[in-house]
């Protein structure tokens, strides 16, 4: 007798949809931090990442040109861009960032925004986020924003109309995990738009936990950038991610307090 | 002229272009986007977009980068 896969693997049959586009990796990268271009090559090859996050700096005026570049590492044909705008602490500078971005990829429109509150915890400045996804939503972007982990905040930017909504597990870089994983599951269950966990995963499981909460994605630099092995570290989490896809999706059994046999009593010669 | 780039001061000659600007600083084969007093100037009008002098003008470009 055989049987036949009732459906492909989830990883074809379950894309992440953001703004019309299906994905097949649940996983997004920063390109950071990394020790050379070909280490940021080979972990990203290994992350199995799509969307890849670049930042937007001012050009080297006078000096060396030999040094590869981001876009010859990572093909933009190859990777879907999704330009960033951390280190801006204004909605000015980030909107300036976002719209020099767009000129430099020819138009591309879909932006992460983030705007920072300060420097010791790298949190967002909401009041500033609001007002920088106003301006750019009417400037025709497409808005997957940095926010913390308030589903009020969350949901005012999903009905503001950004393409997803990200909140962080913890603050940037800090690699704690989810620190507050039941704002997260109220986060993902209001939610109409995309929720990826954005900052804050510091290993493999923390990122199955966000996906087993629901999440439709996780975005992550230095979890994988400043791991021992950077390049192994993104094949983990590629894992995770997968795994804590398919755990979601299977539905867990409830918590019980007690124990529950798994072989039949019944037949027992004992 | 002077002309403020990326937060320097240089010394350029009068009625330059962006094309000519970009080839001045040797950034022809880059990809990069400009910025002139906080205005973009689009890659369609590098040729006719002339500076005046005291423009700040900041030319950028993608680089690797995450969450900071």
């Amino acid at each position: 007798m055989s049987t036949v896969m009732k459906s492909a693997s989830p990883a074809t049959a379950d894309p992440l949809m953001i703004d019309g586009v299906a994905y097949q990796s649940r996983l997004l990268v920063g390109t950071g931090k990394y020790k050379d271009m070909e280490e940021t090559r080979l972990a990203i090859e290994a992350s199995g990442a799509e969307i890849v996050t670049v930042a937007i700096r001012r050009t080297n005026i006078g000096q060396s040109k030999d040094e590869p570049s981001l876009l010859d590492v990572l093909p933009p044909n190859q990777y879907t861009y999704l330009p960033n705008t951390a280190g801006c602490y204004t909605a000015e500078d980030a909107v300036r960032t976002c719209r020099l971005a767009r000129e430099l990829l020819d138009g591309h429109n879909l932006v992460k925004l983030e705007v920072l509150g300060d420097e010791k915890t790298l949190f967002p400045d909401i009041v500033q986020t609001l007002s920088a996804a106003e301006t750019l939503i009417a400037d025709g972007f497409k808005v997957m924003v940095y926010t913390n982990d308030d589903p009020i905040i969350a949901k005012r930017l999903e009905d503001m109309g950004c393409a997803a909504v990200m909140p962080l597990a913890a603050p940037i870089g800090s690699g704690l995990g989810i620190r507050n994983p039941y704002n997260i599951l109220t986060i993902v269950e209001n939610a109409g738009v995309p929720i990826l966990v954005d900052a804050g995963v510091g290993c493999a499981s923390d990122s199955a936990i966000a996906m087993e909460l629901g999440c439709d994605g996780v975005l992550m630099n230095t979890a994988i950038a400043g791991a021992k092995e950077p390049v192994l570290m993104a094949s983990a989490m590629k894992k995770a991610i997968e795994a804590g896809r398919e755990s979601f999706l299977a539905g867990r059994i409830s918590k019980k307090r007690f124990a529950s046999a798994s072989s039949p009593l019944d037949g027992t010669f004992f | 002229m002077e002309l403020i780039i990326n937060g320097k001061t240089e010394q350029l000659p009068d009625e330059i272009n962006a094309t000519r600007l970009i080839e001045h600083l040797g950034l022809q084969n880059e990809r990069l986007a400009i910025e002139v007093n906080r205005e973009i100037v689009p890659r369609s009008t590098f040729d006719t977009h002339c500076f005046k002098s005291g423009d700040r003008i900041e030319i950028v470009r993608a680089i690797g980068g995450g969450a900071r």
